[in-house]
């Protein structure tokens, strides 16, 4: 190959590090929610998987035979474990953390070549992997506010690593339902919301704590938005979609099906919007397609909630999107300069 | 100045201008050195073809290489001297091949040689006409794209509406453009109305950036009494592009893979219409252009007036100097300029700016495509930079040509704002010239098969002919009935028989008797 | 289990008529795959691939007696069009050191030239100019550099010269790729 020196000569400063780095800085308000909401097994799950991410990227790049220090300095496996963390219960043992780490990097990520060709969101993809192999510890969430989120620091520790339980407390005692599961369970009893949340789910959210950390992400997001980093598309097409299918559902039948407020500020929608779906290498890059995208996702959020077989379907929306991505940017692309109208 | 409000075009980039670095002196005089090396190939199209020989002497302006094809463009001497070589020589050009050039050894006395006659009456004179005299005089568009202007004013009876003088020069660094509008505006004036006439246009606008208000107002003042307009459109780069210049002051978007003449535009830039005017009023080939000779590694940045040929090392030491050591000299702006492996090279008749940088960015390792879509923002064509990187990449041409890779205007904004650092522009630049080898093997192939086929045929039409020549002379031979008189060589051979059968009779005879 | 025989056989009636039916209605009338083969060929004609021609090969490779990597000129971006048009998998050339020999034309030294037009009957495309006791000249813009000349030469006359490039025929090569990335080459 040559070395040839190719006009523009001058370049922007900015680098694939400075928008990770501006990425992660975003999150910075959502994860503080989310310790203060259920202690510190948030920051051991983040601490897990940022390592077993990083150590994962540079064996694997070295595997491959290429250069593992600028890639794991882009930050992008940082995110990656982020994002992942963010997404699982505190507590959870900490082997499957890092096994869903490690298969979201080396196999989300690296065996398809590298940070910019995987056609899946790597950290939705260990998501998947882990739900599904690890439904169990999947599905137990502590209780927000409660002697669980309360453990400190090496009660924490020993927990999630050794699976040691601190003096007389029990799983029963620690875990509870998170506002989505509940109403799932609920709906699937054939009770009626209005039973479930006499003051409405909103206050249910508020109650609990999980609105706050939703705004988080939606202020973090929202900064990102203003900054130039992301496109406003794919996050407001997730979330007016999110809006108008639950709303319409909501005016068809105000019990049997959630409120729209309910869904957009409980589970991941929001982390989803901002932070998950708008990962460039895997979601739609066309203007239009990001728009059918993000409410493709949305919509799929809904129903796979309302009937699926999962409390949360942030994770399987974002999925399958990534598939039909290719195809939604082929027949969307936007009309070039001078090109018939 | 009209209050005309402008049609913004997508994408672009604000960016440092640099200018002030170049425009604080008066355009410096021709400097003529010793030698000249004139390359035959200035301008799109054909190269032309030298018509003198090693050993003569020539005047100045005098014709020393014609325009072999419609669309080529003549050369002539940029000074009196003696042809000392017609040969392979290093020229400025992205490959830093060598190519044909004319090496002249100035006389110094820079005499001129006989001109043609001046066209004062061009307002009555036939456009042809004209337009013969812009070809005489090699006069080729300056803007960059160096094509034949005889050939771009030729609108073959097609209307064009409006013509557009582009005075924008948006890229960073240069200048020349800026000054020759401080100095000569009248004459600019004056080529565009002798354009307006030979293409029949009814109204003339000039493009311009904010970022020149001397040149804004020295044009002011030599349109007085014109119904030209200056359209003063904001500082973005590349506001200069001829489609996207078309686009902010008329709107009319100029069809993908179509010419502006399809929308009865014309577009010429300001330093085109003095060349014109001088060939026009005095006669004058095009020998000579202003330079923009910047950077931070020269002493005294400023614009000359260069002779065609002339070396940019003489050039840069004679007006200027290198303050600091050079590190990479340019062959144009920052944004689309070319870089010269070393500048023993010659100034040639698009040659607008040389940059010669002391500071230059360090070369980052390029990181994989994040596809975050940045490039897409400022692409002032519209189209998707990153697709078209994954197909050239991927040597997937075909997808590349129906992602419009052709329209692509080579600014650089793309790879500008590509936070990976990826050589976004050559990538297209490969590409394109991939493509362009291809159809070239396509057609040698094509024709290799052609004549492969023809003699084949040739060969076996000659089989063929051979055969029915035996044939028929089997047939010949087989359909004679057997008559002795009918068969001169059956004849003949019986006649020999029979003397041989006499001779022994005679010999026998003869041998009896004694 | 009369019923089920019955509408299966109704069913595979009624699709195998309509598929029948499609395949005559709307039968595209391509190429005959040989052609196909043959226009993507460089026409070189040198026989490398040990058949005699350029044609014959494309032949050869639609009967499927031939394998798709054995034309050196045409080098792997041939191969791997050969590949895409036949639905085969590419593999690595027969010849790779011919296939990477560069593009050269025929030239004659004509000081040596004897006039015995023995060239010119070799060569496939007629780029040899000349006759009887005349001199001989390669075209040199027909020229294919097959190579099919320089043999019958009796005194040795003919070299072959690589093609340079010029500031016409260059081409920008691909950036220098980042060890970090993956060539998709």
């Amino acid at each position: 190959m040559s070395s040839m020196i190719s006009s523009p000569h001058q370049h922007d400063s900015n680098s694939v590090q400075s928008i990770m780095a501006t990425v992660l800085l975003a999150l910075l308000p959502g994860i503080a929610a989310l310790v203060w909401l259920l202690g510190n097994g948030v920051l051991i799950n983040l601490g897990i998987a940022i390592v077993s991410a990083l150590l994962s990227e540079w064996v694997f790049l070295r595997f491959r035979g290429r250069n593992p220090v600028t890639a794991v300095t882009d930050l992008s496996a940082v995110l990656t474990a982020v994002l992942l963390a963010l997404a699982l219960p505190p507590l959870m043992p900490a082997w499957q953390v890092a096994l869903g780490t490690i298969f979201a990097i080396v196999v989300g990520k690296q065996l398809f070549g590298g940070i910019g060709n995987n056609p899946f969101n790597p950290a939705m993809l260990g998501y998947a992997l882990l739900l599904i192999s690890f439904p169990a510890s999947m599905s137990q969430w502590i209780q927000p506010q409660s002697a669980a989120s309360n453990l400190d620091f090496s009660q924490a520790w020993q927990l999630a690593v050794d699976g040691v339980l601190p003096a007389a407390m029990a799983w029963d005692s620690m875990t509870g339902a998170t506002p989505l599961s509940e109403v799932r369970e609920g709906l699937l009893q054939h009770s009626m919301l209005s039973e479930l949340h006499p003051d409405g789910s909103w206050s249910n959210l508020t109650s609990s704590g999980w609105a706050w950390v939703s705004l988080a992400y939606l202020a973090g997001g929202a900064f990102l938005i203003l900054k130039g980093i992301m496109s406003w598309r794919i996050p407001l097409s997730l979330l007016a979609s999110v809006t108008i299918v639950s709303g319409l559902l909501w005016l068809i039948d105000s019990n049997q099906f959630a409120s729209p407020l309910f869904h957009l500020f409980s589970g991941a929608v929001m982390l989803g919007a901002f932070f998950i779906a708008t990962d460039p290498v895997s979601a739609s890059t066309t203007p239009k397609g990001q728009l059918i995208f993000g409410a493709l996702i949305g919509f799929f959020i809904v129903i796979i909630r309302t009937w699926g077989g999962y409390p949360d379907a942030v994770a399987f929306s974002v999925l399958l999107l990534n598939m039909a991505a290719p195809t939604i940017d082929y027949y969307t692309q936007p009309r070039v300069f001078g090109g018939e109208r | 100045m009209a209050n005309v409000s402008i049609h913004d075009f997508h994408g672009g980039l604000i960016l440092d201008d640099h200018k002030a670095l170049s425009t604080q002196h008066p355009i410096a005089p021709v400097y003529l050195p010793k030698t000249l090396v004139v390359p035959l190939q200035q301008h799109i199209g054909q190269i032309a073809d030298p018509c003198v020989k090693v050993g003569d002497h020539v005047l100045k302006g005098q014709l020393i290489a014609k325009a072999s094809e419609y669309v080529s463009a003549n050369i002539h001497a940029p000074s009196s001297g003696t042809i000392t070589a017609i040969d392979e020589q290093p020229i400025a050009h992205p490959s830093g091949l060598n190519a044909l050039c004319i090496s002249i050894t100035c006389d110094g006395n820079d005499k001129w040689t006989n001109l043609p006659d001046s066209i004062l009456d061009w307002e009555s004179t036939e456009p042809q006409l004209i337009r013969d005299r812009l070809r005489q005089s090699g006069i080729v568009g300056l803007g960059g794209a160096v094509f034949p202007t005889a050939v771009k004013t030729n609108t073959q009876n097609k209307p064009v509406n409006t013509l557009i003088l582009n005075a924008s020069e948006c890229e960073p660094y240069i200048t020349c453009d800026d000054m020759l509008m401080r100095t000569d505006p009248e004459k600019i004036v004056t080529g565009a109305k002798i354009l307006q006439h030979i293409v029949g246009a009814k109204k003339i606008l000039i493009g311009i950036e904010e970022n020149k208000p001397q040149a804004i107002e020295a044009l002011n003042h030599a349109i007085n009494n014109t119904d030209i307009e200056i359209i003063v459109v904001p500082n973005k780069y590349p506001s200069g592009g001829e489609k996207q210049l078309i686009h902010l002051l008329t709107g009319i978007e100029v069809p993908s893979q179509g010419l502006p003449l399809d929308v009865g535009i014309l577009c010429q830039n300001v330093g085109t219409c003095v060349a014109v005017a001088e060939a026009v009023l005095e006669g004058k080939p095009f020998i000579d252009r202003i330079v923009t000779l910047t950077g931070d590694a020269l002493a005294k940045p400023q614009n000359v007036r260069a002779l065609i040929g002339t070396s940019i090392h003489e050039l840069i030491e004679h007006h200027s100097g290198f303050a600091k050591a050079c590190q990479r000299t340019l062959m144009g702006g920052p944004m689309m300029g070319f870089s010269l492996p070393d500048i023993d090279r010659p100034i040639a008749k698009g040659s607008n700016c040389v940059l010669s940088l002391h500071e230059v960015e360090p070369t980052q390792e390029p990181q994989p495509c994040i596809r975050c879509g940045e490039c897409v923002k400022v692409c002032p064509a519209l189209l998707l930079p990153q697709q078209l990187y994954w197909y050239a990449k991927s040597h997937n041409f075909d997808q590349a040509q129906d992602h419009h890779l052709f329209d692509c205007i080579e600014c650089g904004c793309c790879a500008h704002v590509c936070p990976s650092k990826i050589p976004l522009v050559q990538y297209y630049r490969f590409a394109k010239t991939e493509i362009w080898a291809s159809e070239r093997e396509k057609q040698q192939s094509d024709l290799a098969r052609r004549r492969h086929e023809f003699r084949d045929a040739r060969l076996a039409r000659l089989e063929a002919e051979r055969k029915a020549r035996l044939r028929k002379k089997k047939e010949v031979l087989e359909n004679k009935p057997k008559a002795k008189g009918d068969d001169p060589k059956k004849a003949a051979i019986e006649a020999a028989m029979k003397r041989v059968a006499a001779k022994k009779a005679a010999q026998a005879a003869e041998e009896k008797s004694s | 289990m009369l019923s089920g025989i019955l509408t299966l056989t109704a069913l595979s009636l009624i699709f195998g008529l309509l598929l029948g039916y499609t395949a005559i209605r709307f039968r595209v009338e391509g190429d005959p795959i040989a052609d196909q083969i043959d226009a993507l060929l460089p026409q070189t004609q040198c026989g490398q691939c040990s058949y005699a021609g350029c044609r014959p090969y494309a032949e050869a490779i639609a009967n499927g007696e031939a394998e798709i990597n054995r034309c050196p000129p045409g080098g792997e971006v041939t191969m791997i069009a050969l590949a895409e048009l036949l639905g085969r998998d590419p593999m690595p050339l027969e010849d790779e050191e011919a296939a990477a020999k560069p593009k050269a034309v025929a030239i004659i030294i004509e000081k040596d030239c004897i006039g015995c037009t023995l060239c010119i009957q070799a060569c496939p495309v007629d780029a040899i100019l000349g006759a009887a006791k005349q001199m001989h000249t390669v075209i040199e813009a027909e020229c294919t550099g097959c190579e099919l000349c320089i043999p019958p030469c009796p005194v040795e006359c003919i070299e072959m010269v690589p093609i340079k490039d010029t500031t016409d025929t260059w081409r920008w090569p691909l950036p220098n790729q980042n060890s970090a990335e993956v060539s998709h080459g």
